[in-house]
């Protein structure tokens, strides 16, 4: 009898503490934060999407090779003589054509391997994590500025420029010291 | 009420079609605003926002629900027994709409000023124990048929206690009408039942604690007559999928939805009428202040409307604090608590109402 008299007890005194809890909870503000309008401030060191300043990049292509699943594809062409690419914001002297730079983050771990080496600090990790595509292939970022055209075209100058190079060493050969800047203002003409 | 909105508008056609769609017109705001209510409370209680995306507040969710609702396909598997499936949901929502018959909304809304208006209630409410059954068995689904069999043995136990104490309620008033209950608990609401009633005597005084159990006894076996949490075990999202509506969808779905709305409403009326003074104000009515008797119904029906939904917040409350009984532990509290309880409190109650 005492056991029954105290379950019910129990049973009514258990409901009333449970029900004074829900009740303050009523009042406390939500904790969910609203996604889409509202963000969390992201940690320091997180790894989202890359960037590369193309303005910065001098080609060397160490990026390239660090990154381990081989996203990162840099193509270069060497400049010729007289051609002026300027520096780098920290006044390394540019000599190579970036002509092509992509990155494929369909394949991208985002391991921040390749941001270390960069000797020019270009390629560097944003916040931007919200990047997602219908299409893999949208997710294919180019950085460098070349269209395709340009690309052949300062390939097309360096071949040219190195044919005449060869062409002038033979005649240097054959017959020495002539007038060895004129095919370099042709360059430049043509430039 | 036919009479007073005959009185209002001189048609009878009109009066008849307004007496009709009125009780339904409940059902229907009880419903839409209480699936609202539901999520932002339970929301509010777990720390979280609730729907905010449709409307402002989210106030449009329900209705974006059900007009998603409306469109869905009427899918009905090959293996159901079609007809008893399809009735079903229909003598769900039946059982608990008939109910609204005779719930006195204010003295002069009321559908029905039966004689027997609380046994007619309690009677025409097990009809939807034949509902929940049909669905669950013609269903031909295990998890309908596990939910329908507890949803009856639950229903058909919690209705002892309850009756017990509306027994026990209707020696003390000495009749069963409704709207008699509620008249008879007038002006303000230290004339409540659960205060002991009208008459200023020694009774009055004895009777608050045993009203209070009487109070506490009949809410808590409504709860589970209405298969409200923690007395949800007939549908049991966690085990059952969804009881005894699991093989149903769209429109018919919905009507389960409804009835079980319109039945939170119903169960907290029934509850306000025998304790908490019905349709009656507690702190008198404006209309008698003023001058203006015209204004007292609408005055009762606001009343009316305010503790019915008091209630139903309350279970709400209840539903979001307290997790689900298994079903040993639904029997005991039935029969070895609630009806030793209901009884003593029954014996007292005539005890002290012939003194």
């Amino acid at each position: 009898m005492k056991q029954y008299l105290k379950n019910t007890w129990l049973g009514i005194w258990t409901v009333l503490v449970g029900m004074r809890i829900t009740f303050k909870h009523l009042f406390k503000p939500a904790v969910t934060i609203q996604y889409p309008e509202v963000k969390l401030t992201l940690p320091e060191r997180e790894r989202n999407r890359l960037y590369v300043n193309i303005d910065d990049c001098i080609g060397c292509d160490q990026c390239a090779r660090a990154c381990p699943v081989s996203c990162i594809n840099v193509e270069t062409t060497k400049s010729i003589p007289g051609e002026d690419l300027g520096t780098t914001s920290n006044g390394k002297k540019k000599a190579l054509w970036v002509t092509n730079f992509t990155i494929d983050f369909a394949k991208c771990c985002y391991c921040q391997l390749c941001v270390f080496p960069c000797p020019t600090e270009c390629i560097y990790m944003t916040d931007v994590f919200e990047f997602s595509e219908y299409k893999r292939s949208n997710l294919l970022y180019k950085f460098s500025v070349f269209t395709e055209e340009e690309a052949v075209q300062k390939k097309l100058n360096f071949e040219k420029f190195q044919a005449e190079k060869e062409a002038q060493k033979a005649a240097a050969a054959a017959a020495p010291k002539p007038a060895a800047a004129e095919p370099k203002t042709e360059e430049k003409k043509s430039e | 009420m036919y009479q007073f909105i005959y009185d209002l508008t001189g048609n009878m056609i009109i009066s008849t079609l307004v007496v009709a769609v009125f009780p339904l017109v409940n059902v229907l705001l009880v419903a839409l605003i209480g699936v609202y209510l539901e999520r932002k409370v339970s929301a509010w209680m777990q720390d979280r926002v609730g729907p905010n995306r449709t409307g402002p507040y989210g106030l449009f969710q329900t209705v974006a629900d059900f007009v998603k609702m409306m469109q869905k396909e009427d899918a009905v598997s090959n293996e159901v027994d079609k007809k008893l499936y399809n009735i079903a949901p229909v003598l769900v929502f039946a059982g608990s709409f008939a109910a609204y018959a005779a719930i006195p909304f204010s003295s002069k809304l009321i559908g029905s000023e039966a004689e027997v208006g609380i046994f007619y209630v309690i009677a025409i409410s097990s009809l939807v124990v034949a509902g929940i059954l049909m669905a669950g068995w013609s269903s031909n689904n295990k998890y309908s048929l596990l939910g329908a069999m507890r949803s009856a043995a639950q229903i058909v136990s919690y209705e002892i206690p309850t009756a017990l104490v509306v027994l026990s309620m209707v020696m003390l008033t000495g009749t069963l009408s409704l709207s008699k209950m509620s008249e008879m608990q007038t002006a303000y609401f230290w004339n409540w039942n659960i205060f002991g009633g009208a008459a200023f005597a020694l009774n009055k005084f004895l009777l608050i604690p045993f009203m209070l159990v009487g109070f506490i006894i009949v809410f808590i076996s409504t709860l589970a007559e209405v298969n409200r949490t923690p007395f949800d075990i007939p549908e049991a999202e966690s085990e059952l999928v969804a009881g005894y509506f699991t093989e149903y969808c769209g429109m018919k779905w919905a009507m389960f939805m409804l009835s079980e709305y319109g039945n939170m409403f119903a169960v907290s009326a029934i509850v306000s009428i025998l304790f908490f003074g019905g349709y009656q104000s507690p702190i008198g009515y404006l209309g008698n202040t003023i001058g203006a008797t015209w204004l007292i119904p609408y005055e009762q029906a606001f009343w009316f409307v305010a503790k019915g939904w008091f209630f139903i917040l309350v279970q709400m409350w209840l539903r979001w604090t307290l997790p689900r009984l298994r079903v040993d532990q639904l029997m005991a509290v039935c029969w070895k608590y609630l009806i030793p309880y209901a009884f003593l409190n029954l014996i007292i109650i005539g005890i002290i109402s012939l003194l």
